[in-house]
């Protein structure tokens, strides 16, 4: 046991809001990371880390809460996105470059009025990496009621949104309004980024909102098990990530332990990796295969998602 | 303002616009604006890495830059690329933030590797970006009619037997290659919203790849020297008015394609019945 935890690692508070915290961000990111992988928005997903962290910079600059400018500045970024789009996935992306370029733009003003006026360093390297262990426990209950209310948005959205993520023609047929959805799904994804970003920092999040949600989907077909795949691998990956931080204090002499959100991602990309691997993908077909013999086969409906991997 | 250090600025902005003109103009037309974004911020872990075991910066922003664009390349045969493209710029942050955590002394160069020092450029440092801005221009020569054919006729490419995985590879390294140089000059910010702006303004003015590619560098020059004679009067960092202008230029072009659509509309139509 000594030998995996090294000493004082339960009765660490900061390891438990790091626990906590990062569970509760595993999860909405998991869970807005499938739908977000499936419909091809990685770039906005990642895009608005950035752009909440110009929410974040002149938040500080004029002095109102952070979590407000990162969750105003997403919310704010992802309708500029959409205002910006056209509905095409190139254009898309397209749009999401150009308010991602406006947006740090106003970043390094921001950056740059914030130094001049006070000499705080190690800004940057915060708002980029965040820590997990320097979070401020009394955020909890806020990140859970956002968390919860972003969860609630998606159930609401679910259908119609898995739907004209699969097909725009089939659920415009169908009587979606697939514009509405994908907009309502945009300020979803922004909330839950800029809540993980502020909480995790940028690079965290984006690790967690794609690369859970993207070895799922390559694991299973079925959307419904890829959400609670998703999730479980986010926490997985989160809580070793912490353990093994943690750890790295005592395996080098001069005592400077690796950041956590190296280790987070490191196993995050592994398991991306691993999961796309020859032996992995010949188990994964025979199941399906053996699965479409079977009477099961049938049940072919909308949460099947055979293009999206 | 066309004294002094303010030379080198303007020199170098100069090449690094014709660069981001005409690469961004094929990152444009491929869709490609994820990966432009993520190989130049990415690259600039090497950098971090190559501070903490003592080599040339350059080398490791190169090394990391190649490494990027064939990995995702490689990676994005088997997946989807823009998942596959996340992926690694998140690793590649990530090991900057382990090698940061390892040196430390980095803070400030951080800032100038994301946001550039566009206005602190030694003249040593113009003569390997014009080379390398060749070497792009050159490969982008070559490629031309492949990248153009590839994106625009994928079903035409293939029946002429070109190998799309393969373009896309070479284009990365392009960009790769067009990143390293440009980074810690202008910075990873800068160089991926000048590669972004102005060429998908130019699309909206012309359908003619030659015209709209003329235009894309053509913007992007107005685009950096006004940015850089109101950066020196106001002393606001660069990026803001570059992003600022990009932006503003994209929105140009969208309401000039907007106009022209609703002003042909109903002579097709009238042309149909």
């Amino acid at each position: 046991m000594r030998l995996i935890f090294e000493p004082g690692f339960f009765s660490n508070a900061p390891v438990h809001t790091a626990f906590v915290i990062g569970a509760v961000s595993a999860i909405v990111s998991g869970i807005v990371g499938v739908v977000t992988v499936v419909r091809g928005q990685s770039f906005a997903g990642h895009a608005l880390t950035d752009v909440a962290t110009t929410g974040g910079a002149g938040a500080s600059l004029w002095g109102i809460s952070p979590l407000l400018g990162f969750i105003g500045a997403g919310v704010f970024g992802a309708g500029a996105m959409d205002l910006a789009g056209v509905q095409r996935a190139r254009g898309r992306d397209l749009a999401t470059g150009i308010v991602l370029g406006a947006a740090t733009g106003l970043s390094a003003l921001f950056l740059y009025l914030d130094t001049t006026r006070s000499a705080s360093t190690g800004v940057t390297q915060q708002i980029l990496f965040g820590s997990i262990f320097t979070l401020d426990p009394s955020m909890i209950p806020l990140v859970v009621v956002l968390s919860v209310v972003t969860l609630a948005l998606i159930s609401w959205i679910y259908r119609p949104l898995l739907l004209s993520s699969l097909s725009a023609e089939l659920a415009s047929a169908r009587g979606v309004r697939v514009r509405g959805v994908g907009l309502l799904f945009m300020f979803a994804l922004a909330i839950s980024v800029g809540l993980s970003s502020i909480a995790i920092g940028s690079v965290l999040s984006t690790a967690l909102l794609i690369g859970p949600a993207a070895t799922s989907l390559r694991l299973t077909k079925n959307v419904r098990n890829a959400l609670v795949l998703a999730c479980v691998l986010g926490v997985v990956s989160t809580w070793l990530g912490v353990l093994f931080a943690y750890d790295s204090y005592y395996w080098n002499p001069s005592s400077r332990g690796l950041p956590v959100s190296f280790f987070i991602v490191a196993i995050i990309f592994l398991s991306y990796l691993v999961s796309g691997t020859p032996l992995i993908r010949r188990v994964i077909a025979r199941r399906v295969d053996a699965g479409r013999s079977s009477a099961r086969s049938a049940r072919v409906t909308t949460s099947r998602a055979e293009e999206v991997v | 303002m066309f004294s002094g250090f303010m030379v080198n600025a303007w020199l170098i902005s100069t090449v690094v616009a014709i660069i981001a003109g005409v690469v961004g103009f094929f990152v444009v037309l491929r869709g490609s604006s994820f990966q432009a974004h993520a190989i130049p911020n990415g690259a600039f872990a090497g950098a971090a890495g190559a501070n903490l075991i003592g080599v040339n910066p350059l080398i490791g922003l190169g090394v990391f830059s190649l490494g990027a664009a064939l990995s995702i390349g490689r990676l994005s045969r088997r997946g989807r690329s823009d998942v596959v493209t996340a992926l690694a710029l998140v690793m590649m942050l990530a090991l900057g933030a382990a090698f940061i955590s390892q040196s430390t002394q980095y803070e400030p160069q951080i800032f100038s590797l994301l946001f550039g020092e566009i206005l602190g450029v030694s003249t040593g440092q113009l003569l390997p970006v014009v080379i390398l801005g060749l070497v792009c221009i050159t490969a982008v020569a070559v490629l031309y009619r492949r990248l153009l054919l590839t994106s625009i006729a994928p079903e035409i490419a293939a029946s002429q037997g070109l190998r799309p995985e393969r373009i896309e590879t070479a284009f990365l390294i392009v960009i790769a290659c067009a990143t390293t140089m440009t980074v810690p000059v202008v910075g990873a910010l800068l160089i991926f919203t000048l590669m972004i702006g102005p060429p998908a303004a130019a699309r909206c003015f012309s359908n003619r790849p030659e015209v709209a590619l003329a235009l894309s560098v053509v913007i992007a020059l107005v685009t950096v020297w006004a940015s850089l004679a109101c950066s020196f009067s106001t002393n606001w960092p660069v990026g803001f008015f570059v992003g600022a202008f990009s932006a503003t230029w994209f929105a140009l072009g969208m309401a000039y394609a907007a106009w022209r659509r609703s002003r042909r509309s109903p002579r097709e139509l009238g042309a149909r019945t």
